[in-house]
């Protein structure tokens, strides 16, 4: 195992924070490609008249979770050093509801609303400023919050340690699904234009 | 002002980013994250003291969030689409909106979206990126939490906002 870089000592500290804005140019990059800095192409998603975001979306992770899984299956990356996010089930489900009404009311998620706002758009940075206004309330609020924020926690669970199948059948799952939801998005897109 | 790029195209882009980035440093990629990064950093430099939900993302005495990865990721996120959108010629200052609403419910809108979405965010522990993206490929069971619910509750609502963008 070579990789992580950051975990086997190949880089060290530095070379971990010098890699930060180098990764983050090549993200936003890509995004504003991809048209991804316009909010009103963003909230089109949810009228089905673009299907832009599912496509970019999908195509990524898919991208990233088959590397991951081929480069971990032939030992060149080890995942069990790669960081995974904590599972904490009711906090995630209500937040990415929240989430979900302010990215249509905002037509544009927090990466995102920072190409809007580099690109010159003035909604860009609205969004960019009520993100920070909502975190100041979050923390503000956090003595009601805390106990509900910490509950139903999982650690860093998998699908793969929780339906008890190997990865590769999860990793085949969801890769036949993202391919059969590019078809269908497709056609979506075909027969409202 | 030239074409987007096919969406496949960028995806698989921002995917072989996102791998780079678990190779690199064993970490995905950011954004909300960067967000509460400063808004601790500015709250604990107002008030001279951390509180509960400002002081992990303050460790070691590190004040500054230049030395923050995801802070430092973000300042990328913004360069490499100012530069994308410069080099395009998409660069221009402009209120983007629905052709039903004027500039400043949009501005409105758009703000509001903002806390909701800061709300969110910092619930879930992480954004369309931290979460979706990142923990989405790493299979974490929390992220697809994240992801159902929150495109379920954006369709779920969006024929309430229509006003908005159609």
């Amino acid at each position: 195992m070579t990789a992580p870089l950051s975990e086997t000592g190949i880089i060290g500290a530095q070379g971990t924070l010098l890699a930060a804005p180098v990764i983050g140019f090549a993200f936003g990059w890509f995004l504003e490609r991809g048209g991804l800095g316009s909010a009103p192409k963003l909230a089109g998603q949810f009228y089905f008249v673009d299907l832009t975001v599912f496509k970019v979306m999908f195509s990524a992770l898919l991208t990233a979770m088959l590397g991951a899984f081929w480069l971990d299956f032939f030992g060149v990356l080890d995942l069990e050093l790669v960081y995974i996010p904590e599972t904490f089930v009711l906090p995630q489900a209500v937040g990415g509801a929240l989430f979900g009404a302010g990215f249509l009311l905002g037509g544009l998620c927090p990466g995102t609303s920072c190409v809007a706002a580099a690109a010159g758009r003035l909604d860009g940075i609205a969004v960019v400023c009520g993100m920070l206004a909502g975190v100041f309330i979050f923390n503000s609020a956090f003595d009601w919050i805390a106990e509900f924020y910490a509950s139903t926690s999982l650690g860093p669970m998998t699908l793969t340690n929780m339906l008890g199948i190997s990865r590769g059948a999860v990793v085949a799952v969801i890769a036949i699904a993202a391919v059969a939801g590019f078809t269908i998005a497709t056609r979506i897109e075909d027969t409202r234009s | 002002m030239k074409r987007y790029s096919d969406p496949y195209f960028a995806g698989i882009g921002i995917g072989l980013v996102l791998l780079a980035s678990y190779v690199v440093v064993g970490r995905g990629i950011g954004a909300s994250g960067a967000f509460a990064s400063i808004a601790a950093a500015v709250s604990a430099s107002v008030s001279g003291a951390t509180s509960p939900a400002t002081a992990p993302y303050l460790q070691d005495g590190v004040r500054s969030p230049l030395k923050d990865w995801l802070v430092l990721e973000l300042v990328g996120v913004t360069l490499g689409g100012f530069t994308s959108a410069w080099l395009a010629g998409r660069m221009r200052i402009d209120v983007e909106r629905g052709p039903g609403i004027g500039s400043r419910q949009r501005i409105a809108a758009a703000f509001s979206g903002g806390i909701f979405m800061g709300l969110g965010a910092k619930l879930a522990r992480g954004c369309t990126s931290g979460q979706a993206l990142t923990g989405g490929a790493l299979l974490s069971v929390g992220s697809w939490v994240f992801i159902v619910s929150c495109f379920a509750t954006g369709y779920l609502l969006a024929p309430l906002a229509r006003r908005l963008w159609r």
